[in-house]
This record gives C-alpha cells, structure tokens and sequence, in this order.
C-alpha cells in the first residue's frame, strides 16, 4: 500500500503550482471568463511549454510516460485555480481515445498537435432527448463510399468554440438506445456542414450547439471498430469522470481553508464566528467531506484500467460522493461567508457554481446511484 | 377543529381570482419567476400601482391607513391567488416594512407627509440595516449620526457610515436607517431610525453583482448626510425598538408556502417533459420519492403557517415560532431550485442573458431550462438574509425551548 507521489509526480505538481499562483489569480480569471473568448490561448501556450499537455501520455506517444495520476494531479490544482482552459476535453477525452482506440496512424497525425498546444478539442456526445444516457442518439453516420455522412444534434458540447476538432458520437446502425451501433469519429470544426451556437455556461466556461448537417469524413475518421464504439466511450467518459473528481477536490480544498479562515477572523456578537460550536461540526462535516472526496478521486483513478464492471462502479462512486460532497461543502461554504458568499466579486460562489456543475457533468448523483447499483 | 373554508371565503377567493385574471398585466405572467434583479423598476412597480387603484394594495394595514378590513384568513387566500397566478410579489420594504412603522410609531405630520407616496408607490423605499461587518449581528451597526442645531440648517443629523446589501437601492427615492445616536450606549440602546431622502448630497450607491449575475443589492456610502431632525421616527435612541417590529414583519410571510406550491408545481411540469430513456423523469422512483418528500414537508408547513396564523388573529403571536416558517420556508425553497437543476440536466450548464442584453442571444434548451441554475445559486440567499438560518435556530433554542 502507498498512496505517495513519484518525484516527477511531485515536480509537475509543482510546476502547476507555480505557473497558476503566477498568472491565475482569481481576479485575472474573472476578468478573462467576461471576456468575448472566456479563454487565454496563450496559457494553454504555456501549458504546452510546460509539457502539462503531454504529462499523460506515454513516451512512445510522445508524452512524458505518464498516465491517469498525472492527470489527477493537473486537475486537483486546476480545480484549485478553477482553471477554464478544455484539458479535460482536449487531453483527456481527446488523448484517451486516441490513446485507446486510435490507429498508429491517426495517433501520429493527431497526438502531437495536442501534446504541441496547437489543437483543442471538444467532446460532441450528449443529445437534448439523452440526458445522461451514452448509447441514446439520434445524429447517425451512414456509410458513404469509403466514408460516411453525418447528420445530427449535439447539445451542451463544452469547449467547442475553442476548439479545431470534435470527437462525435453517432449511430451507425441500430435503434435508438441500443448498446451495439455505436461509434466515434473524428470530425474537423471547420468541415462543410458543421455549424455551431456558442453560449456561455454559468461556471464561466463556453459551450456550443452543434449541427451537422451531412458532413462527410473518410474512413480514417472512425475511433476505433464501427458499431462497437460504446465500450470505449464509457471508459474514456469514466477517465473524464476521473480527472473531474480531481478537479472537485481542489475546489473543495480551497473552499474549506477559505472557510475556516473566514470563520477565525470574521466577528459576530464579540466573537470569532468560528468559536460557535454549531460551524465548527459543520467545518468538522465539510472537511470530512473532503477527505471522503479525495479517498474516491484516488481510488477512481488507480482503478481505471480494472476490468469494466471495477471500473464502472469505481467512477460512478466516485461521481456520486463528489456530487454530493460538492453540493454540501458548496452551499456551506456560501452559508458560512453570509452576504460576501453570495458575491460574484469573492471567488467562493464560484467555486460553488463550478461544483454544482461538475455533478451535471456526466451523469449526476442520481444518474451515477443507478448505474453503481447496477454494474454489480 | 375545521381547516376548510367558510361558503363566503370561497365567494371571496373567487372575487379574488377573477380579479387578478382579469387585471395582471399580460406582459408580466410568470413575473414571479424572474429575479428582481432583473426587472426594471417599471416593471416591478405595475402591479402595484394596479392594486393601489383597487384599494388593495396593504391588505396587512389598518383600514384607517388604508388597509381592506379582511380577515387573517381573506389575507391568507389573497397572497395564495398571487401565488397561484404567479404575480410579480410586491416590494415589502415601503409596504410591510417602513409603513407600519411609521403609522405606529411615527407623528401626525410624518404619517401624512410619507403614507401616501408609499401606498401609491410613487415612493421607492429601501432598507439601511445590515453594515459591512455587522451580517446577522445587527446591533453591531456602527453608521453615525450625530445631531447639531444651527441657525443656516436647523435642527438635524449628520450621518456618516455604510450600509450593505441594500436590496434595490439604485432605485430608491427613500432609506430607513438605522443609526448610532449613542456611542456610549450599550449595542442595542443608543440606536435610532432615520428616514433619508437618498437625493441628499453625500450618498452613493455602488453596485454589488451576485454569483447569479444579477445587480439586485447595493453598498450605500453615506459622507457628511445632512438629515432634518423631524425624519427621526419616534424617541432618539429608542430605534431597536421599532427595528425588532419592523423584522417581527418582515418574518411574517417568509414562509413562502403557496409560491412554493407553484414552484413544485413547475418542477413536476418540467420533470414530466424531462425523459429518460424515453420514459418521464417524473415516473423514476429517485425523482417522484424526492418531490414527494418536498410535499410532504411543504404541507406540515403550510399548516403550521396556518397555526401560527390562526394564533396570531387571535391576539398571539407571531413568536419565536416565526423562526420555524423562516428555517423551513427557505430550506424548502432552495430545495426545490435545486431538483429543477437535477431535473433540467446537461441544459442547467447554460447561462441565461441577463436584463441588459439585447435579445439576439442565443439560448439553447428547452424554456423551462432557461435560468434554473442561476435561481438555485440566487436562492442560496435565503438562508442568509433576514437573520441567517442559524442565528433563527438560536432563537427557538433559546426562547422557545429556555436552553
């Protein structure tokens, strides 16, 4: 048993940490999520210079050797800056299925332009009539000489007006909610038929509607084995799952040391607000909560590459205990901070409203219950 | 024992009713649904002006000062057909707050000099309690106001200080304020209530925006006001006194049971378009055990409303009891905002314009998902203000239960 970091584990943790204390305050933040962009690609420059972007992957992909740990520790301290830049997306999710189901070719051709920073990615999966459900589509991508076309809707895709490229989820043959019939493609933003609605999201990100309207790609578009592409949208969606948790333990980390701060100085009836033993056990719970929350992200993310039954109840646990842990750190952390908790000016209600998003990400609480109680 | 109402509460609820329906302003249905923070002041001033013109504007008020002579009971089904047809709500601090203050402890002159703009509206009033610093602890307040007579200004009040979270403040023609008149004084005894024309020189008004994004409350900075004596509302030092009256009302009604009803309502609506897999949100046993579970709370609620109600028309109360409907009343609220994000999905992630935008935005989801997050952070205030929920578990531990 040992839950200790590597040396390079704790050297990248390190390097986050300083380039974000160094140029992501939360006043810059706020200030580049109200701009027209909501972005600075110049950080994600940076990241790239700093080889974040490549951290997972393994060296004969051109990363650094390493994997989903790397991951969880990019996230933990971005959560800790509410990072907005698509790692999660571009990373992530773009990186693990090409990782996973990409062909050596289309690992050479598309690998370095993540690891290099010059190509974002989005995530184009989830349908209005869906909800949480991975397989319900209704876009499909019917085979079109060596290619296909595709034709469909995707809702609420996160970091799309970012980005050059899209993973796309589309059904290829089957019903509407079938498991088999499902697959992935690889889909350039900018291709005919493509169109998007950008909007922002109330956790100071952006987002698009997408429509694609018979757009062709060719063979080499397909992720992986036609029809045969939901087993691997469900472990790269349970990575994302993953890297979230981290992301969420670092915006509970902030939230409680600010909250106890708060509680020690702010005064109220002659007295540190914090000697009052009814915030103090809430303190007690919030903290707990944390601790919990760090338990699961640890174990999510050692348990990734367990079979898919392990793997499935590990992520949903783990999305069920931040959600719940996010919501309650969240509220009380609002609570505790009275008036200031509510304003946008103090970074709490941000965090907050990131937490609260992160447990609509992929499947809320009760959404992750069912699929837990279901995978034993 | 009989919770029913009389043959002539019915015919009064009906009167009521066709009312409303036939005098909302159309271009307001759902009005309650907005934040305040978003409505311009015309907006949130139609509904008033309509029900001053029928001489139902302070139900609440005795008849002498315009009050409708209704029961407790006529009262309760008045604000349960606001509910019910989703009026925009009134602004409370002229009607509920300031003006029963000043018809109960103000003079002759001060009654007919401030009533009138008050009933009519033409008055916009706003609240200087809370301070930077103060929150919960409300006599903490530190804003000064020290008296002085000469011949040039006469008799009055140099006011310098801060107030905060002064809801609606950049509309406002009119502040009732706490002040310090003692410093000397123990917390409570050297406080009074002042009525400051907000056009007096030395006031600023600076935004302050919320994590929903709404410019609802405001920081009031007061630098050398000069205010006449004759706006200090009964005894100098005295002012606690009527702040403890002023927040006794403001309790009152803080429950919010049959905007509540309204608000489950939606939810259900928007649960029951929601699908899972083809199916309804609503038909999930997750989801309805949890709307159920609300219900349920939401109806020992009403009727302990109902008792404290009926306690009160008799001459008792409201108590420390009020705190209940004020702890349960908001958890409820906020509960509800939050199930409507559960309900809406990926769709709650999007952020909803705000009143300044310019209409061409592009909002994505269907209409019932527009904003639910935004309502959910908005409402995380309601445990906060009015007494945060913890400071009205003292209370009942305290004089309720003697502890």
């Amino acid at each position: 048993m040992d839950f200790s970091f590597t040396e390079e584990q704790t050297l990248l943790r390190n390097t986050v940490q300083s380039l974000l204390a160094d140029k992501y305050d939360f006043d810059t933040r706020r200030k580049v999520t109200k701009t027209a962009d909501g972005w600075r690609p110049e950080m994600w420059a940076q990241f790239a210079e700093l080889g974040l972007l490549a951290a997972p992957f393994s060296e004969e992909l051109g990363g650094l050797g390493g994997g989903a740990i790397e991951n969880m520790i990019v996230m933990e301290e971005f959560g800790r800056h509410l990072v907005v830049e698509p790692y999660v997306e571009t990373v992530v999710i773009a990186g693990g299925f090409l990782r996973e189901g990409g062909t050596a070719a289309q690992q050479e051709a598309l690998i370095p332009g993540i690891v290099g920073g010059e190509t974002v990615w989005a995530f184009a999966y989830a349908e209005p009539q869906g909800r949480y459900n991975l397989a319900d589509l209704t876009t499909t991508a019917k085979k079109d000489g060596s290619g296909y076309t595709i034709n469909g809707y995707k809702a609420v895709v996160l970091g799309a007006p970012w980005a050059q490229k899209l993973i796309v989820t589309a059904r290829t043959s089957g019903g509407q909610r079938d498991r088999d019939g499902v697959s992935v493609f690889i889909v350039d933003k900018s291709a005919a038929g493509v169109s998007t609605r950008d909007y922002p999201t109330v956790d100071g990100r952006r987002a698009s509607e997408i429509t694609f309207e018979n757009v062709k790609v060719g063979a080499d578009a397909l992720i992986g084995a036609e029809g045969k592409g939901l087993p691997l949208v469900e472990k790269i969606t349970d990575e994302a799952i993953a890297a979230l948790s981290a992301e969420a333990i670092g915006c509970m980390k902030e939230l409680n040391t600010a909250t106890v701060e708060y509680c020690k100085t702010r005064k109220q009836f002659g007295v540190p607000i914090g000697k009052f033993q009814v915030l103090q056990h809430r303190m007690v719970d919030m903290f707990m909560a944390h601790e919990q929350s760090v338990s699961m992200t640890y174990m999510v993310n050692l348990k990734l590459g367990e079979s898919d039954v392990e793997r499935t109840k590990a992520a949903a646990g783990a999305k069920v205990q931040i959600g719940k842990a996010g919501r309650f750190v969240g509220q009380q952390a609002v609570q505790l901070h009275g008036g200031m908790g509510m304003t946008d000016e103090l970074n709490v209600g941000h965090y907050f409203k990131r937490l609260t998003m992160i447990d609509t990400q992929f499947g809320n609480v009760d959404h992750q219950l069912k699929r837990y109680s279901e995978a034993a | 024992m009989d919770m029913r109402f009389s043959p002539e509460e019915l015919a009064f609820r009906d009167e009521v009713r066709e009312f409303i329906a036939s005098n909302y302003p159309q271009e307001l249905k759902g009005g309650a649904r907005r934040s305040r923070g978003e409505m311009s002041k015309e907006d949130i001033l139609r509904w008033h002006r309509i029900l001053y013109k029928k001489g139902w504007i302070v139900p609440h008020w005795p008849v002498e000062y315009g009050g409708t002579g209704w029961t407790i009971t006529q009262r309760y089904i008045w604000n349960e057909e606001n509910a019910r047809a989703e009026t925009s709500p009134l602004l409370p601090f002229g009607l509920s707050m300031v003006g029963p203050v000043i018809y109960t402890f103000g003079n002759e002159e001060q009654k007919k000099r401030f009533l009138p703009g008050i009933l009519s509206g033409d008055d916009w009033w706003c609240q200087g309690y809370s301070e930077p610093g103060s929150g919960s602890d409300l006599a903490s307040l530190r804003t000064k106001a020290v008296r002085a007579k000469n011949e040039k200004d006469g008799d009055h009040y140099i006011v310098n200080g801060g107030k905060t979270w002064t809801t609606l403040a950049q509309f406002a023609d009119w502040m009732f304020c706490l002040v310090r008149t003692d410093p000397n004084a123990k917390a409570q005894e050297g406080i009074s209530f002042l009525l400051i024309d907000m056009k007096t020189p030395g006031i600023t008004v600076r935004p302050i925006i919320t994590m929903d994004g709404a410019h609802e409350v405001n920081e009031v900075f007061l630098e050398d006001v000069k205010v006449p004596a004759e706006n200090l509302i009964g005894e100098e030092n005295k002012g606690w006194t009527y702040a403890k009256f002023l927040l006794g009302n403001e309790r009152s009604g803080i429950a919010g049971v049959a905007r509540s009803k309204k608000a489950i309502e939606r939810l259900k609506n928007i649960a029951n378009a929601e699908l899972i897999d083809g199916a309804p949100l609503m038909k999930t046993d997750e989801f309805s055990r949890k709307v159920a579970e609300l219900e349920i709370d939401l109806s020992a609620l009403e009727v302990t409303e109902l008792r404290t109600l009926a306690a009160e028309s008799k001459g008792r109360g409201p108590g420390p009891e009020a705190s209940i409907l004020k702890i349960k009343g908001t958890e409820i609220q906020q509960r509800i905002t939050e199930l409507a994000v559960e309900a809406v999905g990926n769709y709650a992630m999007v952020q909803a314009p705000r009143m300044e935008a310019t209409g061409n935005e592009f909002v994505p989801g269907p209409d019932y998902s527009t904003g639910t997050a935004q309502d959910y952070f908005n409402m995380r205030k309601t445990s906060i203000y009015g007494g945060s929920n913890e400071i009205q578990h003292n209370i009942i531990a305290k004089m309720v239960l003697g502890l």
